[in-house]
């Protein structure tokens, strides 16, 4: 078993805390894992991305080879397009559609949604708003995750585990409204998932 | 024992405390600077109480590194590949005294410039001091060698450099630890003399450390960290250091690579081990981060008739940046394969100012007032203010090196040009800007030097400035004249009584200090934070 994920998005937007719960549930699992992460001058708004690699077997490169990602996870629209040649070809993009707009030349909305939307293999979600109809605005990285989940081969209990293990420090309601979230994203990525069979 | 998932900045920290670290100096700089933030958030550290610092610069901390040494206990100082050039005298003469206490010096080095002014390879300056360098393929060996690495620097009595890059740093997997070692105890260098370095002393430890070579290249023959790896298919021999070899070996799922491959992670290299490989490959592709260091050397001046050296001098890899699977699969041969291009509507999306932050109001004033003199009149440096160079700003002229803005305002006002203005940040001014300031000082240079006070050191993530509090009293300390040290607060209903007092300092035939004060707002949200929390 092997799952390659691009997570992707604008320095700020706090990608790595989707990575941090998958490392965990990976870890738990007793697989191996390699998660190369942006740190420095990008984190100051500009693009970033985290290579993270899941196995059974020994993982030798920290980046993930192009074309052999399995899974693009981006909290922004116009990030998930970027970094399309690292994507397999069957692999899939899971992706918010909020964007994040802090550059001048952002591309238009008209334009770009439906770009991302004529992917071949692709979940597209508004994070943002799910999150806050689960009771936290700030979950969106959690309904994220539940929206890539049927793709990383690890399960949702799995998961579930880690995000409650996580945010345990924070208390029973905190972790309850992580759930929640998760869990709004889960089901839209199964259906999803179910409408292209 | 537990497992932990680390970086391998972590990895080297929790390595440290585990292998009895008692101190730990560094400067901060990206890739290196979560080394000294994993110490200082560690339990462990504070129970042993181990000391660590965010010195002044990288110098001071090497220093400090010595001084520990010399008391007979292990320590480290980390740094970015640039902060070994200001730490590069000490460097230098830390190899002719020797070491009493385990030494260790982590350098990270950024190829491909991620967050950095050039991709110097760091390894260069390991050759050039003589002394052992580690260079580890993976983040679990990366933990281990900084046991090793403590151990043989009180072994040959030497300091201990170990070289890592971007992706070894901030790549993070999980990692065994082993169990911990006690730390030592105080104790006195039995020779003292030897840090002596007065000619007659200097000599002598100099040519200790040239017989000691012998030794240092049996180590990097017998310990381990460079393996021969033998292969069926000889029309090529690969030679692939630190992390390059996982680049290769990732063409390799099934763990063996049809070529002979000598794995290389310590330095010197050793020779026969190469002469191993060239017995029975006569081309040799070389794989390494950085520069073609061991390229270079296999090279030699001339070449030799009946031997192919590939690499990036060759161009069968690129001269420049950093390596990945792709370039190391295409010096291979081996075919490549790509997803779907990057399509066009995609913008770029650069580094920028926080929403809310003070720089941005302060290049507000300084291009107010600038105006009449048209571009080019204000030199930068190197933090998060650098991004006043970007539009919409387009401030700043340079940003070449910590301190620079200070000194080359001063040679640039004695050349003529006027007004002249140095903007520096406030960890960057107590890092290297204050003894330039005192130039300008003694010179009684026409000159302006801004100092962009956000409280921290914002760029690499907002450690604590050795400048807070300080500014002011360290710049009357150096003598610039009180009428001429001012304070602003950058905020947009102050711009116009800020461009006038900026204007009034510029117009000043003197050196003038003007201090730009307001608190990163990443930082301020930080401790708003944790104070929730408590
Ligand atoms: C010799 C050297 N050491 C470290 C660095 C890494 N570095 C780049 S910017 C920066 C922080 C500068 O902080 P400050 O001057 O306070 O400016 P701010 O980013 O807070 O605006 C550091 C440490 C470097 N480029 N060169």
């Amino acid at each position: 078993m092997k799952t390659d994920i691009i997570l992707a998005g604008v320095g700020g937007q706090g990608i790595l805390s989707i990575a941090t719960v998958i490392g965990l549930a990976a870890m738990k699992k007793g697989l191996n894992i390699k998660q190369a992460e942006v740190h420095g001058m990008s984190q100051r708004g500009g693009a970033v991305q985290s290579n993270l690699r899941i196995s059974s077997k020994p993982i030798s490169s920290d980046l993930i080879p192009e074309g052999q990602a399995d899974v693009i996870l981006s909290v922004e629209p116009m990030e998930a397009l970027r970094y399309l040649p690292f994507l397999r070809p069957e692999g899939w993009v899971v992706t918010n559609i909020r964007p994040f707009r802090n550059i001048p030349d952002y591309p238009d909305m008209e334009a770009l949604i439906p770009q991302v939307e004529a992917l071949p293999r692709v979940v597209t979600l508004d994070a943002d708003q799910m999150a806050s109809d689960s009771g936290n605005a700030r979950s969106s990285n959690m309904v994220m995750l539940g929206a890539a989940t049927p793709f990383l081969n690890l399960s949702p209990q799995e998961m579930e585990e880690a995000i409650t293990e996580i945010f345990q420090r924070k208390g029973p309601g905190v972790v309850q409204t992580n759930l929640c979230a998760y869990r709004s994203g889960l089901e839209i990525a199964r259906k999803r998932q179910e409408a292209s069979r | 024992m537990s497992n932990y998932l680390l970086l391998g900045d972590e990895a080297i920290a929790q390595g440290a405390l585990d292998a009895g670290l008692s101190g730990i100096y560094a400067y901060p700089g990206t890739p290196s600077t979560e080394i000294m933030e994993y110490v200082q958030r560690a339990k462990e550290a504070s129970g042993r109480a181990v000391k660590s610092m965010w010195s002044a610069n990288e110098k001071t901390a090497m220093e400090s590194a010595l001084g520990m040494s010399y008391a007979g206990k292990r320590a480290m100082v980390c740094m970015k590949h640039v902060g070994l050039n200001v730490a590069a005298d000490a460097f230098m003469n830390i190899a002719i005294t020797g070491v009493n206490g385990g030494l260790l010096i982590v350098v990270a080095d950024d190829p491909s410039m991620h967050s950095s002014q050039n991709e110097q390879d760091s390894r260069y300056y390991g050759q050039f001091a003589m002394i052992p360098v580690l260079e580890p393929s993976h983040q679990q060996e990366a933990y281990d060698m900084v046991f090793y690495g403590f151990e043989v620097s009180e072994r040959l009595g030497l300091p201990v450099m170990m070289r890592i890059t971007t992706r070894m740093a901030h790549s993070r997997t999980v990692i065994h630890r082993k169990p911990e070692l006690a730390q030592n105890e105080l104790k006195l260098p039995p020779n003292a003399r030897n840090y002596v370095l007065l000619p007659a002393n200097a000599r002598v430890r100099y040519r200790h450390l040239l017989d000691q070579q012998k030794e240092l290249n049996r180590c990097a023959a017998q310990d381990g960290y460079n393996r021969f790896l033998p292969g069926t298919d000889t029309s090529l021999g690969i030679i692939a250091c630190g992390l390059a070899y996982n680049y290769l070996m990732e063409h390799f799922p099934s763990g063996s690579c049809p070529w002979p491959v000598l794995r290389i992670c310590q330095y010197p290299v050793p020779v026969p081990m190469v002469e191993q490989l060239t017995s029975v490959c006569s081309r040799i592709l070389v794989l390494e981060e950085g520069y073609p260091l061991l390229e270079q050397q296999l090279r030699g001046l001339l070449p030799h008739p009946s031997r192919e050296i590939l690499g990036r001098l060759s161009g069968a890899v690129p001269r420049d940046g950093e390596l990945n699977p792709r370039i190391v699969g295409h010096a291979l041969g081996l075919p490549s394969q790509t997803g779907q291009a990057v399509p066009p509507i995609v913008a770029n999306r650069p580094p920028a100012f926080c929403n809310g932050c003070g720089h941005s109001d302060m290049f507000k004033v300084i291009n107010e007032v600038m105006e009449p003199y048209g571009p080019n009149h204000v030199f930068g440096d190197i933090g998060c203010y650098t991004l006043g160079f970007l539009p919409p700003y387009n401030t700043l002229s340079s940003c070449v090196d910590m301190g620079s803005a200070v000194t080359m305002a001063k040679g640039a006002a004695d050349a003529g040009m006027s007004p002249s203005l140095g903007v520096i940040g406030d960890s960057t001014f107590t890092h290297s800007g204050m003894t330039g300031l005192l130039d300008l000082i003694i010179d009684h240079t026409p000159a302006t030097i801004i100092i962009a006070d956000n409280a921290t050191t914002g760029m690499t993530g907002g450690q604590e400035s050795s400048a807070f509090g300080r500014l002011e009293s360290i710049c009357l300390g150096l003598g610039i004249h009180p009428d001429h040290l001012i304070v602003l607060l950058p905020l947009r209903k102050h711009h116009e009584e800020n461009v006038a007092a900026l204007k009034a300092e510029v117009e000043y035939a003197g050196p003038s200090v003007v201090i730009f004060r307001r608190e990163c707002v990443q930082t301020a949200a930080r401790r708003a934070r944790s104070k929730n929390q408590e």
